[in-house]
């Protein structure tokens, strides 16, 4: 083995099983039975009195409303993607490619919105959404979420639009194609990539939303997972560990596998733009 | 019929009113939903106004300077100033590291940088329940860990005694020194409040040292081979390489994971709300926190407000220090 390669090992080797802990440990939790897990005696790192079992599993999807919370979850983040796009998508295009230097100016002030954080407007907007009636309905939440995915979504399509050479859609425009014939025709095709690094994204911030979904919505039928666990299943002195470790893991693996496989534009939605 | 349906579009593809028109749906979204609300912040923060209705009588200033004489407000500010400068320091180094063993090619990568990437990629508020159960005062894995010999039939090693031997002593400073861990009375890692701050500094360097791993990946990837080939011609090598040559380069988009992480720790709410609620005894509060404690338990909408735009100002530095970089970039 190289040197070199021996020395990334030895360095990432040691964060990798820091970081991916606490996951090897919910999954190792949520597999344990009862008498296994409330055993103070037991080794916790092996499996011992009626482990591993399913059972934490099952009691997580019969017994609590955590299907419920998941498809909730699914509804708002559907939504609001789809509202997303159809912001961003042109919103995206057009700062790209049709305006001159006041549309640089125009997406760098949509990115700085980015900046300004749930936690600054959830007061307000937890008063206009009881003044509308809002208050423990999805509607709250597929309302709210786009003020933080429009952002990020627009300033990543820019990026993104300014990758497709313009002169295809000149020749697209010569062949005899409107601008709207090009636009769907030959851009939005190439920027399959782009929309759907849009979509994992939009679709990761709903599942992570916590602040406004704890504010908006305080019956358990309507609330998304990332509010639900930690209030509906951590209530009172019964704390079901192993149900609540398979419901943190549950949403985490495939999110990060998605995250994983879209690495790269994430990146350049985050540094490129403006430091390319 | 047809000539003037032309004319139409050929009105309607003219950049002037095109342009415009594909990008205000946008705009119009965004002022309504974070211009309005931040304007309404700050309206809300000059009054005396309560969760039952959006008005109240115009108070001036009073309710910063109200919230400021509370000791837990300075308690919430001191702490978000601590766990935001410390939780980044320690993601710079780490991902530092980990950034520049990454960068090369090396089998199982793919692998590897998925066990690293999952804390950025979980929820956070699922993630913190998995803390919970790490950190909990029965059953806590780190205590386990601590407390037993961990290489059973092999020498007697017990990691609480290692650590009792290199810092419970009289010459570290109070920060670093530590009381000696007893396995029959284990660390309370979330009802002690120093241990409860270290643990939320802990987990949001655990979840941000992935964010700036990538980033600083990106940089690193992007510098070109000349410049490597230069250095080793100047003779360049190792530290005196990574001193003048990497740092001055890797500079700006270090600042910019930095700054992301400034503002993803300092205006997090998730993390202490799940984890400890602001407790022990308000000793882990955040400004966030303290504003939700406030403005939505306490009902106080008004000062609840003033405390969260507190960090308005902050905010408004890291932005700018950001379209600073980027300008300074795209100059050079």
């Amino acid at each position: 083995m190289r040197r070199e390669s021996l020395l990334s090992y030895l360095i990432v080797g040691p964060f990798a099983i820091v970081l991916a802990f606490p996951f090897y440990w919910m999954l190792m939790t949520s597999l344990r039975s009862d008498n296994d897990l409330y055993d103070i005696q037991q080794v916790p790192f092996k499996f011992n009195a009626d482990s591993p079992t399913i059972n934490n599993y099952k009691f997580l999807f019969q017994e609590t409303d955590y299907l419920q919370w998941l498809g909730n979850t699914v509804i708002v983040g559907v939504v609001v993607v789809g509202i997303t796009l159809v912001l961003a998508l042109p919103a995206g295009y057009a700062l790209a490619r049709l305006s001159g230097r006041w549309g640089q100016s125009v997406g760098v002030g949509i990115f700085l919105t980015y900046l300004v954080p749930p936690t600054l407007l959830f007061l307000p907007l937890s008063r206009v959404v009881s003044d509308l009636n809002l208050n423990d309905r999805l509607w709250s939440l597929i309302l709210v979420y786009p003020s933080f995915t429009v952002p990020f979504s627009t300033w990543l399509l820019m990026g993104f639009f300014k990758t497709i050479p313009p002169e295809l859609e000149d020749a697209a425009l010569v062949d005899g194609a409107s601008r709207l014939g090009a636009l769907t025709r030959v851009v939005f095709p190439l920027s399959i990539p782009g929309i759907l690094t849009v979509v994992i994204f939009s679709f990761s911030l709903v599942f992570n939303e916590f602040i406004y979904a704890l504010t908006f919505i305080s019956n358990s039928e309507t609330r998304t997972v990332s509010s639900a666990v930690p209030t509906e299943l951590i209530r009172g002195d019964v704390f079901y560990w192993g149900a609540l470790m398979a419901a943190t893991l549950i949403p985490a693996v495939p999110l990060a596998l998605l995250y994983n496989a879209f690495l790269n534009r994430f990146i350049a939605g985050f540094t490129g733009g403006a430091f390319r | 019929m047809a000539s003037s349906g032309r004319r139409w579009q050929d009105t309607f593809e003219e950049r002037r009113f095109l342009a415009p028109l594909l990008i205000a749906p946008a705009v119009v979204f965004i002022v309504l939903l974070v211009g309005t609300p931040l304007v309404l912040a700050i309206y809300l923060s000059l009054t005396d106004a309560t969760a039952g209705s959006l008005s109240g009588e115009f108070v001036g200033l009073r309710n910063y300077l109200d919230v400021w004489d509370d000791e837990n407000f300075r308690r919430a500010l001191k702490n978000t100033i601590i766990f935001t400068i410390v939780s980044q320091a320690i993601v710079l180094v780490c991902a530092g590291f980990l950034a520049h063993a990454l960068v090369r090619n090396f089998r199982g990568k793919w692998l590897l940088r998925f066990f690293i990437l999952l804390p950025w990629a979980a929820p956070v508020a699922l993630s913190t329940v998995g803390f919970l159960w790490i950190f909990h005062s029965l059953y806590s894995v780190v205590n386990w860990t601590l407390t037993h010999d961990i290489f059973p039939g092999g020498p007697a090693f017990y990691p609480y005694r290692a650590i009792n031997w290199a810092f419970a002593r009289d010459f570290w400073p109070g920060a670093i020194q530590i009381s000696p861990i007893e396995p029959i009375d284990p660390p309370q890692w979330l009802g002690e409040p120093h241990l409860a701050m270290a643990a939320i500094i802990l987990i949001h360097a655990w979840r941000i040292i992935p964010f700036a791993t990538v980033i600083f990946i990106a940089g690193l990837a992007s510098m070109p081979p000349e410049i490597d080939d230069a250095a080793k011609v100047d003779g360049a090598t190792g530290l005196r390489k990574f001193w003048y040559v990497t740092f001055p380069l890797q500079l700006p988009i270090a600042l910019v994971a930095l700054l992301f992480g400034i503002v993803f720790t300092a205006t997090d709410i998730t993390v202490v709300q799940v984890l400890t609620q602001g407790g022990p005894f308000n000793s882990t509060q955040i400004l966030t926190t303290w504003a939700y404690a406030t403005g939505i338990n306490g009902a106080a909408l008004g000062e609840g407000a003033a405390i969260s735009l507190y960090l308005l100002p902050p905010l408004a530095i890291v932005a700018i220090l950001m379209l600073w970089v980027a300008r300074k970039v795209e100059v050079t």
